[in-house]
C-alpha cells in the first residue's frame, strides 16, 4: 500500500472519482495547469482537459454560483476555494443558495457540489489565511461539513462526498497538508459521512478534536499516558452531522470530556458539542465540559504560536477537569 | 432623472411603433400565427392573474404578491426557446412560467403554499420552480441566478448539448457584485447564455439613474466582451426578434449576449409598496400609453388575427379557471407538518429525525398566518 500525504491523498480521490465519473469537474482558482496552490489538483489538467479542470476567473462567488448551475444541470462539480479566508464573497452562494436549492424547491433541485478548501492556522499566514471558519457552515442547514485529519479519511471521505447527492463544505488541514503521511490504499473505498474515529482508546477522559487539531490531541493523549492518565482520542471527522452516538458512548465511559479547536471560543463548534453531550449525558459527567480553542481575536500573525491550541494546554485542560 | 420613454432612444431597438404598427422600415420578424395567438393568449392571462391575485391580497386572503403589468412582453423573451433550454427567472416573469406550461392550478397552490405546491410550501408567493420545465427555483437576494446561468450554460456545453440558458434580472441587479462575475465568467467562457435585464426604471423606490453612471444597461455588455442589445421592453415583436438573434448566436456558439429590455413598472414593486411616496403619479401615465398588451393587441388586429369576441372569451375563460384554482385551494390544506424536515437533505440525519419527532409531540398551535 502506497504510502501518501493529504494533499496526494485529495488529488488521487479526485483522480479516481474523475475516472469513474465522466460528470465530475474541478474549477477554481489556478487549479488547471498550475494544478493548485497547494498542489492539489496537480496533474488532472493534463489527464482530463480544460472543460473538465478548469481555471475560473478570481471571482469565489462565481466559482460557487457557477459550480451550483453546473450541479443544476447535471454535472457534480468540485470547486476549490483557495483558502477558506477567501470563501465569503461566495457566502451568500453557499449558504442561500446552494445549501438551500433541494429545500426551497420542494426536493426537485439537489445541488451535489463538494466545496474543497483549506483550512487552519501554523503556516505563518496571517488573518487571511489561517481561519477555521466551520461554525459559520455547520449553522447552515442544507451543507454537510467535513473535515478529515489525516490522508487515508481524507481520501475516504472525498470519495464519500462526491457520491452522495448533498452539497458539502470538505475542510482540509493545510498545516499538515504534507506533515501527515500514512497507508492509502490506492483503490476505491469509502468513509461513511457522519462517522467519527476513536483515534486512541482511553478510559478516563474523552478528547475531542478534528481537522488540524487531532494530531494535538493525540500529544497530549500521549504525554498524559506517561503521568498515568487514561484519555480517549476521538476525531470527529465529520462536523455536520456529527457523530452523536460515538461522542455520548465515550462520555459515558469516561465521564470527563476536553474539546479542542482552532476557532474562536465564543459560539465555536465546541460550545454546541458541550450542549448535546450534557442534554443526553448529564448524569455520566464528572466535570465541566472543558475547551481548549483559539481566542476571541482575529488569527494573529506574529504570534500565532501563542494563539494556537498546543498539546500543553490540552493537558492543562485534563488535569483540570481531573481534578474539578 | 427617471425612465427616459423608448421612443427618446436611438440605439434601442423597435419593430412597432407605439400603436401596434410596424414601424416604416421595420424588418417584421416571421412569427407563426399559432405562436403569437398562443403569445397574446398567455399575455391575457398573465394579465387577468395579476389582477385576481393583487386583488385577493388587499383582501387580505393572500400574503403577498408582486404584479408584472406593463412588462408582460419582456416575459417572452423565453418563447424563442426550445423546450431543453434552462430559464432562470427573476420574480417578475409570469408570463414565462405560463408560456412554458406551469398551470393555474399550480401558480395559484404556490402562492398559498398549500400542500400542492410545487415547492411544498417553503417559500413564500412568486418564489415557484419547476425543474419539469427547466425552469429554475427563484430566490429573493437579487443577481443569485446570473452565475448559475452561466453555470449551467457551461455545463451543458462541456456535456456536448446544444442547451442554452437564459436568465432574468432587473435593472438594479446590474448593480450587484452576482452581475458583474457571471457576465465575466460567461464572457470569457463563450457560454450559451442569454441575459435579459429588465429595465423597469425602479429599484423599488430607486430610480434607474441612481443604479449606473453608464449610458445604458446594455454599454456594460462591452466590458465582458458580448454584444449588448438594447429593444423596446414593451414591444413583443422587437422582444422575440433580439431574442431569438442571442439564442441563435448562444446555440451556435458564438457566446453569450446581454440584451437591455426597456420597460416601465406601472405599478408598486410589490403589494407591500407605495410608489405614490416616491414618484410622480403622471409618470405610468406616459407608459401606460405603451402598453404591450395593447400593442400586441393592434398588431394581432392589423394581421386580422384578433376579435373582440375572442378575447372576451379568454378573458371569461382565465377568469373561471382562476375562481376554480382558487376554489380547489381553498380546499387543500396546509403541507403535513413532518415535511418540515424533509429535503433539507436526501435523507435526514439524526439531529432532524429528532427534531421532527418533537415538533410531531407537541401541542399544535395555531397559525396565526391562515388566510381562507
Amino acid at each position: 500500500m502506497p504510502t501518501m500525504n493529504i494533499i496526494e491523498a485529495v488529488r488521487n480521490a479526485l483522480q479516481t472519482q474523475m475516472r469513474a465519473d465522466a460528470r465530475v469537474v474541478i474549477l477554481g482558482e489556478d487549479v488547471g495547469k498550475f494544478g493548485g496552490v497547494f498542489r492539489a489538483t496537480s496533474g488532472l489538467y493534463d489527464e482530463f482537459g480544460s472543460d473538465r479542470v478548469i481555471d475560473t476567473p478570481l471571482a469565489e462567488s462565481g466559482i460557487i454560483g457557477t459550480a451550483i448551475g453546473m450541479a443544476l444541470y447535471g454535472l457534480r462539480p468540485v470547486p476549490e476555494i483557495q483558502f477558506s479566508d477567501f470563501i465569503y464573497p461566495a457566502f451568500d452562494q453557499i449558504v442561500n443558495e446552494l445549501a438551500k436549492f433541494r429545500y426551497r424547491s420542494g426536493g426537485q433541485y439537489p445541488c451535489p457540489v463538494v466545496i474543497r478548501t483549506p483550512v487552519g492556522g501554523g503556516i505563518r499566514g496571517g488573518h487571511y489565511h489561517s481561519q477555521s471558519p466551520e461554525a459559520l457552515f455547520i449553522h447552515t442547514p442544507g451543507l454537510k461539513v467535513v473535515a478529515p485529519s489525516n490522508p487515508y479519511d481524507a481520501k475516504g471521505l472525498l470519495l464519500s462526498c462526491m457520491r452522495q447527492n448533498d452539497p458539502v463544505l470538505f475542510m482540509e488541514p493545510k498545516r499538515i497538508y504534507r506533515a501527515s503521511k500514512g497507508d492509502v490504499p490506492e483503490g476505491e473505498y469509502t468513509i461513511e459521512i457522519g462517522k467519527a474515529s476513536i483515534v486512541r482508546e482511553g478510559t478516563q477522559v474523552t478528547l475531542l478534536a478534528w481537522s488540524g487539531m487531532v494530531s494535538i490531541a493525540e500529544d497530549a493523549a500521549k504525554q498524559a499516558e506517561q503521568a498515568g492518565i487514561s484519555v480517549e482520542v476521538i476525531d470527529l471527522r465529520t462536523l455536520m452531522p456529527f457523530d452523536i452516538d460515538t461522542l455520548i458512548a465515550s462520555t459515558q465511559k469516561t465521564g470527563r470530556v476536553v474539546i479542542v479547536h482552532e476557532a474562536p471560543r465564543t459560539c465555536g463548534f465546541g460550545a454546541e458539542l458541550i450542549a448535546a453531550i450534557q442534554e443526553r449525558a448529564m448524569e455520566y459527567l464528572e466535570a465541566p465540559i472543558m475547551r481548549v480553542t483559539g481566542f476571541d481575536t482575529p488569527f494573529p500573525y506574529s504570534l500565532e504560536h501563542e494563539y494556537l491550541p498546543n498539546a500543553d494546554r490540552v493537558l492543562g485542560a485534563i488535569r483540570q477537569t481531573l481534578e474539578w | 432623472m427617471v425612465a427616459v420613454p423608448a421612443s427618446e432612444k436611438d440605439d434601442l431597438r423597435r419593430v412597432l411603433d407605439d400603436e401596434g404598427k410596424p414601424l416604416p422600415g421595420a424588418r417584421v420578424p416571421n412569427i407563426a400565427d399559432a405562436t403569437l395567438t398562443k403569445i397574446f393568449d398567455v399575455m391575457m392571462l398573465t394579465r387577468i392573474m395579476d389582477d385576481r391575485m393583487m386583488r385577493l391580497q388587499r383582501q387580505g386572503r393572500l400574503g403577498f404578491y408582486m404584479k408584472s403589468i406593463g412588462e408582460e412582453a419582456s416575459h417572452f423573451a423565453v418563447a424563442p426557446l426550445r423546450d431543453a433550454d434552462w430559464i432562470f427567472p427573476s420574480y417578475r416573469e409570469q408570463g414565462a412560467w405560463f408560456w412554458r406550461g406551469y398551470t393555474i392550478q399550480q401558480f395559484i397552490d404556490q402562492l398559498f403554499g398549500n400542500q400542492d405546491d410545487p415547492v411544498k410550501g417553503r417559500q413564500m408567493p412568486v418564489h415557484h420552480s419547476a425543474k419539469w420545465l427547466h425552469m429554475v427555483s427563484i430566490s429573493s437576494p437579487v443577481g443569485t441566478q446570473i452565475p448559475q446561468a452561466v453555470g449551467a450554460a457551461y455545463a451543458a456545453k462541456v456535456m456536448g448539448k446544444d442547451d442554452v440558458s437564459m436568465v432574468y434580472f432587473g435593472e438594479g441587479t446590474s448593480s450587484t457584485g452576482e452581475f458583474h462575475v457571471g457576465m465575466n465568467f460567461a464572457g470569457v467562457w463563450k457560454a450559451p447564455c442569454v441575459f435579459i435585464c429588465r429595465n423597469n426604471g425602479w429599484a423599488i423606490s430607486v430610480p434607474s439613474s441612481t443604479q449606473t453612471a453608464a449610458k445604458s444597461f446594455a454599454a456594460k455588455a462591452v466590458g465582458y466582451g458580448m454584444p449588448g442589445i438594447r429593444v423596446d421592453g414593451n414591444d413583443l415583436l422587437a422582444v422575440w426578434q433580439v431574442a431569438s438573434e442571442a439564442i441563435a448566436r448562444a446555440r451556435a456558439g458564438d457566446g453569450p449576449t446581454l440584451i437591455e429590455a426597456l420597460t416601465y413598472r406601472v405599478q408598486g414593486h410589490s403589494s407591500s409598496d407605495d410608489p405614490s411616496v416616491y414618484r410622480d403619479p403622471k409618470e405610468p401615465e406616459i407608459w401606460e400609453k405603451k402598453d404591450p398588451l395593447n400593442r400586441l393587441r393592434n398588431y394581432l388586429k392589423h394581421r386580422g388575427m384578433w376579435t373582440e369576441a375572442w378575447e372576451t372569451e379568454l378573458w371569461e375563460k382565465y377568469n373561471q379557471e382562476i375562481t376554480d384554482a382558487l376554489a380547489a385551494s381553498d380546499k387543500k390544506h396546509a403541507p403535513a407538518i413532518e415535511t418540515m424536515f424533509d429535503d433539507v437533505y436526501e435523507e435526514p440525519a439524526w439531529n432532524l429525525r429528532e427534531q421532527r419527532a418533537y415538533l410531531l409531540a407537541q401541542n399544535r398551535s395555531k397559525n396565526p398566518h391562515h388566510h381562507g
